[in-house]
Formats: C-alpha cells, structure tokens, sequence
C-alpha cells in the first residue's frame, strides 16, 4: 500500500509540475513557435494520460494484489485478443500524434525561403559569435581563412579586396526586424556550435565545413539571449550573445548606426 | 536435487504446457551425456556436439562483416562529401597477392577434403600456411611500393582507406594465420586437427578470401 | 567424433590453485562476478562523478576546501574549473555507459546466469569468456589513467564529437593525451564486448538443455540473447569510427576533419572530413547501446514480476517478440539523435517516424508487466520492489521520448535538460534498478548468502524517491530552456530562475547518491555474514533454483537438465506447489 500510494503521489507531483508550469517556456517570439508549443501541449497531454493511467494502474495492482491469506493467483498465459488491442491502439495514437506534427518541421526546414527574407551568417568560434549582415548591396563578400585575425579585429577573415566585402557588416551582437522573414546562413571556424533563441524555439547545429540555412520570422520585439547548444569546448557555458527584435524603422536605424561606429 | 538427465517422461498431464511444440523434445530417445549433445530446436540433429564452433565462425563473421561495412560506408561518405579525393594508384602487386590469396582457399578447401588422409592434409595445409603468410608479407610490400611512391595515409583519403582497409583485412588474416602456423604444428606432431578444426578454419578462410576480393572490387568501382 | 568429445571433458575438472580459480578463471561463474564488481566500481566512481558534477551546478564558484584538498589541479582554492567540471561530466557519462549500463546486466548478470538458467555447463567458449573479461579489464584502466595524465580526462562529452575531439589539445585542456586514451580505451571496449557478444549467442543457440526451445528460454536469455546480437552488430561500427578518430588524431588523415578551420587563430592542416560522419557512425551504434543496457533489465524485471506475483508471464510470446522487435527497430533510429545536426530534413521524418515505431513494443511491454501483476499474489521482496520500480521509471522515462522523437519539438528541447532527464530517467536509473532488482533477487544464488532485506527496503525507498526528486525536474529544467552541458550556469540570464530548482535537484542527489553507502555495506556484510540461503529461496521455476547455492564449477556436477515446460509455471491448478520448475517431468510439480 505504501508502494501504491508512492508512486499515485509521484505521479501527482509530477503533474503539477507540468501542469502549474513553475518552470516553463518562455512567451513565444516567433511564426512558427505558436505551432511548435500546441505540438508540445499535444503530447504532453496524450503522453500524460498514457503517464497517468500507467502509474495509477501500476499502483492499483500492487495495492490490489497483495499477498493475503486465502489469496490464489490467476493461472493465465496473457490473452491474445488484449495483445492485438493495445498493440493497435498505441501504434494508432502514437502516430496519430507525431505524423500531423511534421508538417511544424517541413515549415520550418523544407519550406521555401521567401524572396524578401533578410539574409543574417551566424558565424561559431570558440567562443563567440560573429553576425554577418549583407551591407546594402545585399551581397556577402569573400572570405578568406588565411586572412583571418582575431585580436586585429578581421575574426571571419573578410578579404576587403573584394568590393562585396567592403560594406559588410560582422558584428557581436545580433538585431532583426520585426515581422519580416529571416534567414540565417550557419557556418563554424573551428568545432560544432549550435544557435539557439529560447523565445524564438530556433536550434541549429553549427557544422564546420557546412553551410546551413533555417528560417523564421519575430512576431514580438525585445531584447533575448543568444546561447550555445552543442559543448564545444571550455567556454561553452560563457558563449552568449544577444539576438534584437526591433520594428521596422528602429531596425534600420540600429543597422546605419552600427555601420557608422 | 532434481530430476537430471531424467528418463523419457511418461506422464503428461492435464496442463496447457507452453512450447511444448518444436524438436528436442521429452521423449526423444536418450543421448550419451556431453555438451551440446542435446538437440535443440533449430532442428539440428543430436550428436553433433561441435556444432557451436560453426555457429561461433558464423557469428564472428557477421561481426567482422559489421566492422567492414562501416569502413566502407565511410568511404562513400568521405568520398561523396569531399572536393580532395584524389584516386590512390593500386599497385600491380596488389594483384598477384590477390591470386596468392585465391590459391590459398584452393589449397585450404583441398586439405578440408581430404580429411583421414593426415598426410596428405599436411601437405595442402602447409601449403595454405605459406601461401597465407606470402599474401601477408605481398601486402606489407604494396605498403613500403605506396610508401616509396610518397603515398602514406595522411596523403588523401583514398589512400588512408586503402590502406586502412588492407591493414583491417590484414589484422583478421594474421588471426587466420595463427590458426594455420598452429595446426600446422599439430599436423607435423601427427596430432592431425579434427573435422570441425579443418571446416572451421577454411570457412573462416574463405571469407578472408571473399572479405578481400569485396574489398578490392570495392575500392576498384569507388575510385 | 570420439576425441571431440573428450577434449570438452576437460572443462568438468574445477581448476586448482587461486589464480586459476579466481583472477584467470574460464568459469563462467567467476567471470561474471568479476563484471559485476568491475561495474561496482565503475558505478561508485562514476556516481562520485555525478556528486562533484551535481554540486558544481547548483554552487558555482563556491569555495569548497575540501575540493581543494583532494583535487589541487582540478579546484584550486576549492573553486572549481570549467574544465574539471567537463572532465567530470565526460567522464561520469562514459563510465556509466559502457563500464556499468552495458557490463552490470549483461557481463554480470548474463555471464552468471544465462548458462545456468538453459543448462549449459558454460559458456560455448570459456577461454574466449575469459578474454573478453579482461579486455574489458584492461580497457577500464586506460580510461582511468585519462585522469592523471597531463592536462587531465577529455572534455569532450561521451559521445566525443569531433572536430573538438579530433583536434587536440589545441582545442581545449583534456583533448590531448586524455582524449587519445578515451578512445583507445573504447576501442578495446568494442573487442572485448564484440567477443562477448559472440559468446553469448552461440551458447544460447547452441547449448540449451534437451527439451529447452526457445519459446521455453526465461525472458531474462531473451534480453541477453537480443541484447549479445545487437552488441554484435553495433560494436564493430563504434569501432571502425574509434580507429577513423585516432588515425585523425595521430596520424594526420581527415575523416572528420573539414578543411580551412582556425582554431585559436590558428589554421589547422587538414581538409574534406565531415564531423556529420562522426556522428552517423556514433549513433548507429549509440543507439542499440540504449537497449543493450535496458533489455537484460526488461528480461530481469519479467522474470522478477513473475516470481513474486506469482503468475505466469501475461503474453510470453508477445513479451519476446517486442524485445526482438525493440532490437531490431533500434538499427533505424539513430537519425533521431541528429534532426539538428545539418543532415537533411527530409531524413528527419523517416527518423521520426522509425522512432516512434519503437514506443510501440515499449508498451506492448508495460501492458504487459501490468498483465502480469493484474490477479497476482504480489510479494513486496526488495527485488520484487525494484523490479516494479523499473515497470514505474520505465515509463516516466519512456514517454518524454514520445517529445523528442519528433523534430519539431526537439528544435526546442534537443540539449536541454530534457534530454538529461529523459535519458536519465529511461537508460540511466530505469537500467540500474534493473540491476538493483537483479542482484537483491539472485545474490543468493551467486554468494550462497542473502542480502539484508529490510536495508534493501530502506535503500529501495531512497533510491526510488530519490530519484523521482532528481530525474523529473530536469525536464522542467529543460522546457525552460536550460542547456546540458554548461560548466556553470551564471552567465545567462534565463538561467538564474533555474538556480532553486537545480539546487533542489542537487541536494536530493547528494541525498540518494549517500544511500547507496547502505547498498555497499549491505552487499559486503551479506557476503561474509548474511542469511545462508537455501537453494530455492524464492520457490521459483527456472533451473538456476534448481542447483546449490552458489553453483559447483560445471553447474550440474556432470549431468544435464532436461526441460520439460515453459520458464513461468506458477500457480499452476492442481499443481501440489504454487510453482512448477522448469525440470519437473510431473506436471503437478513433483521433483521425483
């Protein structure tokens, strides 16, 4: 009994965890993250039934089939009739539940990236970020690795012989303008980083040797923390940046400011 | 205790038994007792006690299988992926060893033929031996020839494979070898190997001679 | 014919003098002893690990003299490193992975029990037993010497990613010599589980009792046997990438090396290698390494839920097939363990749904573990606690894989404590209380001597809330975005929420990890002082109860079982017990 009673209040503890939501997401910033927080409710409740009448059951037949005086144990093999239903149930609700939800994903990744997006490269190093914008020209200009410098302020190597190079913008931190298409072009120095934005549900490798692309559009300003998912070395708990959602105007303000300094 | 190696039951009552269907059951006749004397139900016969050797070679073979198809699906991998891959010049030695290598399952399948006749199966067994050990030695030569061409593992990744690839098959034909060198002893002593040492030994010889013509082939089409 | 007999009547005499006996021993008996204690050591080192991990996390930067005192390097003035900590954190995950979660249940456990329990004598190939056992020997001591070399242990996680693994030193401390011999280290470990591995199913196909099919097999040999073929499988790939790592490392070739890095401002010399290719490899063999370690547990836990409810397994037939499907659906999963890695999206849904297709033998199990205990006359023994301990964590843990199996989702969660608290919860604690319910269930029968049972409740009622305290939390840790893998958690801002709840997490650890000194001092004080056990102590079916306690060297003293029934006759009607082993020819339970 004290085993059932146990585990119904583990049970009952960790669902208001979940459901008081003391610790939780923070207010989504982006198109796509309404989508991805119904598909995270969505399990959370089908996986918290299942949760629920598991541990419940699983307490009930402790308590219930205790050993007694006078008790004699059901001589049974399993019954096949049983095994087909739960078999097909939770093959039915399983995939009922995950295959709607891949379309969140084909947004996301498979989806075409609109003419107008702004194009951001979110360069990973040991252990910063370096933030490319295109410069008016809306073209990125030559990189060049051997020209890379750290300390004499050129981290990407940016070959300013190159006149796509010259107005190019490589900046610590990030802003970008609200409501407007997002695109994020990922590329490493050195080891495998990965960008994520809590508020903007965005996480993405940073693959040395490989340019990845992801999507998103900010539906809410505000100033959020840009932090690295993927270990990658000493620092890993200290790579932060910061990622600026601002309005249109404010935007392109923020962008001649920091093209002046 | 209990009831071991207990009679024929004769009794069977009333209760469901689970399984009771399949071979090796109660009631066949009674077998000497022994290891793996017992039948079992893959439908092997009874009083095939060295069963486990074959079912052993089969196991580490698939094993071995594993480890190689992970090589060589790196080398799609790296080659598919990569702007430097440049092909590795195979040697023409590499093709003599190879027909050294093919002689050798010839030889290796005759000794197992001639299984009874010790003499005769000490002949063709040294003579699997040295051809093993003259494959073995051929390919540390192919070796020094890339390495006297300046070729080393580090120069591309064709390279690295090949050589990567021909040092894994060689480290599994040394195991083979050994195995050869020992029972080639025995068979000296006249204390000739048993059948299940003889089929054993040349199947795993076989697939060494199988794994490397894959592996040549392999790095042949994938260049 | 003859003389193939008569060499293998050579393995009946018992061995004379001790280090025949007891350090190089063929014995199946001993060697699996000998796995069970390297993984109690393994497990006391990695859970210390775990200690220092867990209070670096929820005190950063505290000064702790003590620290200081015992790890000058590491905590300087007691103020603990980010690379001690990473180093603490590789190393805790490596130790428990493969030291403990794949050697405890099936080294230990399988070794010991899978000859006796299908009435084999040995193992096919006891020499071969032996060298696996000391491969794996050998390779524990090169991962701990990773501690005392210059520089220090990896910090480069478990999974040892590269280009970060591959680099060096240059890429940060640990990564020199101390990354070198992590991978030599699971290099040797892949041999010798690969050997094993081999072991075990040629016994189990080859040396079963007369009479003993393999519907008949006690689930527990169904675990060992799926989880042997899936470590055959998986163990030689983890390899082939070990050896593609350390020519990377030592010898100047670029598997997984792109071109044009500059680490440090330093430009590195290698070209086209893909760290993608890493982790294929990885994973292919990380994922069935997850049920390597659960499926001897699951096998375990059946056969426990049996004894002690007293009932016959509900769906026998259904119960092997899902640890075959499991086996079998864990080679096309791996994908799931890269959505964000940059490989294509579009194999991410085939992961995704490969992936979900594995939650549904997980729960034809949990039915029926309920089946089994539904009309039981359940015995609450501290094994029987544990095991129902797992059937309660294995879904806990179970079902927050049904959020990370899908990309979507796991574009927020992927590397966050949820991930640590999923993983933890299902392979991590599920996998040792399967351990647990198996040593206090067959302690017994491998010492001769029970363990005490009302310290075993105690630690059970430790262990298990315990647990809950530690593990579930993590997940909401993780919703609210932290990160795995952070040395200290004071730079950013969202995290500073987080603090209480780590620090709860941190002291309910410290907790539970001190309740396991009531382990060892249980399990050393039964060795030498405990209740002298009988032989079927637990009135069960299956022929390990059907010898003494512990076994003589050939099991059998020179004679053979023969099986005439399924493995979990109990409560059979009519039946003058409420048990019917597996050896009785009388139906209603006579032993003659």
């Amino acid at each position: 009994m004290i085993l059932a009673v146990t585990i119904w209040l583990i049970t009952i503890v960790s669902t208001v965890l979940m459901v008081g939501k003391y610790w939780w997401f923070p207010e989504v910033a982006s198109a796509h993250g309404g989508d991805l927080d119904r598909q995270f409710m969505l399990t959370l409740v089908v996986t918290g039934v299942v949760f629920i009448l598991a541990q419940v059951g699983l307490g009930y037949a402790v308590a219930r089939y205790r050993d007694g005086a006078g008790k004699v144990a059901n001589y049974t093999h399993g019954s096949e009739k049983l095994e087909v239903i739960w078999t097909v149930a939770t093959t039915v609700v399983f995939f009922a539940m995950v295959i709607p939800g891949q379309s969140i994903w084909a947004d996301l990744y498979l989806a075409e990236t609109p003419e107008d997006a702004l194009r951001i490269e979110v360069t990973g190093q040991q252990f910063a970020w370096n933030i490319r914008y295109p410069g008016p020209d809306g073209e990125f200009g030559r990189l060049a690795p051997d020209l890379i410098d750290d300390e004499g302020g050129n981290p990407l190597g940016l070959d300013l012989s190159d006149t796509a190079a010259q107005d190019d913008l490589v900046l610590p931190i990030m802003a970008i303008p609200l409501g407007k298409p997002i695109e994020l072009l990922l590329r490493s120095k050195d080891v495998t980083h990965a960008f994520s934005v809590r508020e903007l549900r965005v996480k993405q490798d940073l693959v040395p040797g490989l340019l990845i692309p992801i999507q998103f559009t900010a539906t809410r300003t505000g100033r959020f923390e840009i932090a690295c998912a993927e270990l990658c070395g000493l620092q890993h708990y200290n790579m932060r940046s910061f990622l600026e959602v601002l309005s249109e105007a404010d935007f392109a303000q923020w962008l001649k400011d920091q093209a002046e300094e | 205790m209990m009831a071991m190696v207990a009679p024929p039951p004769d009794s069977k009552t009333g209760v469901r038994e689970l399984g009771s269907e399949g071979p090796g059951l109660p009631g066949a006749p009674a077998l000497p007792a022994g290891r793996g004397g017992w039948g079992d139900s893959w439908g092997n016969r009874p009083g095939v006690p060295e069963r486990r050797y074959y079912t052993g070679m089969l196991v580490l073979m698939a094993g071995v299988t594993m480890l190689f198809a992970a090589f060589t699906s790196a080398y799609i991998v790296r080659k598919g992926i990569s702007d430097d891959w440049l092909p590795t010049a195979i040697p023409t030695l590499v093709w003599v060893n190879t027909a050294v290598l093919l002689a050798s399952s010839l030889t290796v399948e005759r000794a197992r033929r001639l299984y009874g006749d010790t003499a005769a199966v000490a002949r063709w067994w040294l003579a699997t031996t040295i051809l093993g050990v003259v494959f073995l030695l051929g390919q540390v030569v192919v070796w020094q020839q890339l390495a006297g061409a300046g070729i080393y593992l580090r120069t591309n990744p064709s390279s690295a494979f090949f050589y990567i690839l021909t040092g894994a098959h060689g480290v599994h034909l040394l195991g083979g070898v050994a195995a050869l060198v020992y029972w080639s002893r025995r068979l000296l002593q006249d204390r000739p190997p048993t059948r299940t040492v003889l089929n054993v030994t040349s199947i795993f010889w076989h697939f060494l001679d199988g794994l490397w013509v894959y592996l040549l082939l392999f790095i042949l089409l994938w260049r | 014919m003859a003389e193939e007999v008569q060499t293998h009547a050579a393995h009946h005499e018992a061995p004379s003098g001790w280090v025949r006996k007891y350090v190089f021993s063929t014995d199946h008996k001993v060697i699996g002893i000998q796995y069970y204690m390297l993984a109690l050591f393994s497990v006391l080192v990695g859970v210390g690990l775990s200690v220092l991990i867990r209070l670096n996390l929820a005190w950063p930067g505290t000064e702790i003299s003590i620290l200081g005192t015992l790890f000058p390097e590491g905590a300087p003035g007691g103020i603990m490193t980010p690379e001690f900590y990473l180093a603490m954190l590789t190393m805790h995950g490596t130790i428990m992975v493969f030291f403990v979660l794949t050697t405890a249940p099936q080294g230990g456990f399988g070794n010991y029990f899978l000859p006796i329990q299908i009435g084999a004598d040995d193992m096919a190939f006891p020499i071969l037993n032996m060298l696996s056992f000391w491969v794996t020997f050998l390779a524990l001591a090169v991962i701990m010497a990773a501690f005392f070399v210059e520089g220090g242990a990896p910090i480069s996680g478990w999974t040892a990613y590269p280009p970060l693994s591959a680099l060096g030193e240059i890429a940060g401390p640990g990564l020199g010599t101390g990354q070198s011999l992590w991978v030599v280290s699971i290099a040797l470990f892949c041999v010798a589980s690969l050997l094993g591995a081999l072991n075990f199913i040629t016994t189990t196909i080859d040396m079963r009792a007369k009479g003993l099919t393999m519907m008949r097999l006690p689930l527990t040999v169904w675990g060992w046997f799926v989880t042997a073929i899936l470590g055959l499988l998986a163990f030689g790939v983890l390899l082939s990438a070990g050896v593609l790592l350390l020519l990377d490392r030592w010898a100047g070739t670029s598997f997984f090396i792109p071109g044009g890095l500059v680490v440090s401002d330093q430009a590195i010399d290698h070209t086209g290698g893909s760290p993608l290719l890493w982790q294929h490899l990885f994973w292919f063999f990380g994922h069935p390494e997850v049920y390597i370690a659960i499926l001897p547990g699951m096998g375990a836990v059946s056969h426990i839920l049996a004894t002690f409810a007293r009932k016959p397994v509900f769906g026998y037939n259904a119960m092997a097939f899902a640890i075959i499907a499991i086996g079998a659906v864990s080679f096309i999963v791996w994908g799931h363990h890269m959505f964000l890695s940059g490989m294509s999206p579009y194999t991410a849904i085939v992961f995704s749904l490969t992936t979900t297709a594995v939650a549904v033998p997980s729960a034809i199990k949990t039915f029926n573990w309920l089946g089994t205990l539904w009309g039981g006359r359940i015995q609450l023994t501290t094994a029987m606690l544990y095991a129902l301990g797992f059937v309660s964590l294995f879904v806990s843990g179970g079902v927050t894989g049904l959020f990370l199996n899908q990309p979507a989702v796991d574009v927020y969660l992927h590397d966050t404590y949820f991930v640590v608290g999923h993983f933890h919860m299902i392979m991590g604690v599920a996998a040792i209380f399967g351990i647990f319910a198996a040593t206090y269930y067959w302690f017994s029968k491998m010492f001769g001597r029970h363990l005490n049972e009302f310290w075993g409740k105690v630690h059970f009622w430790i262990t298990f809330v315990g647990v809950y305290c530690i593990f579930m939390p993590m997940h909401n840790l993780g919703i609210g975005g932290q990160p795995r893998r952070y040395a200290e958690l004071t730079a950013f801002d969202f995290l500073q929420p987080l603090v209480s709840l780590q620090q709860f997490i941190s002291i309910a650890a410290f907790i539970t990890a001190a309740a396991q000194i009531i382990f060892v001092a249980n399990f050393v004080y039964s060795l030498f002082k405990g209740r002298v056990a009988e032989m079927n102590p637990w009135r069960a079916t299956t022929i390990e109860w059907e010898v003494p306690s512990p076994p003589p060297h050939d099991n059998f003293g020179g004679k053979f079982p023969v099986v005439y029934r399924g493995p979990y006759e109990y409560s059979v009607p009519g039946a003058e017990e409420d048990f019917v082993p597996q050896t009785a020819p009388d139906a209603r339970g006579s032993t003659g």
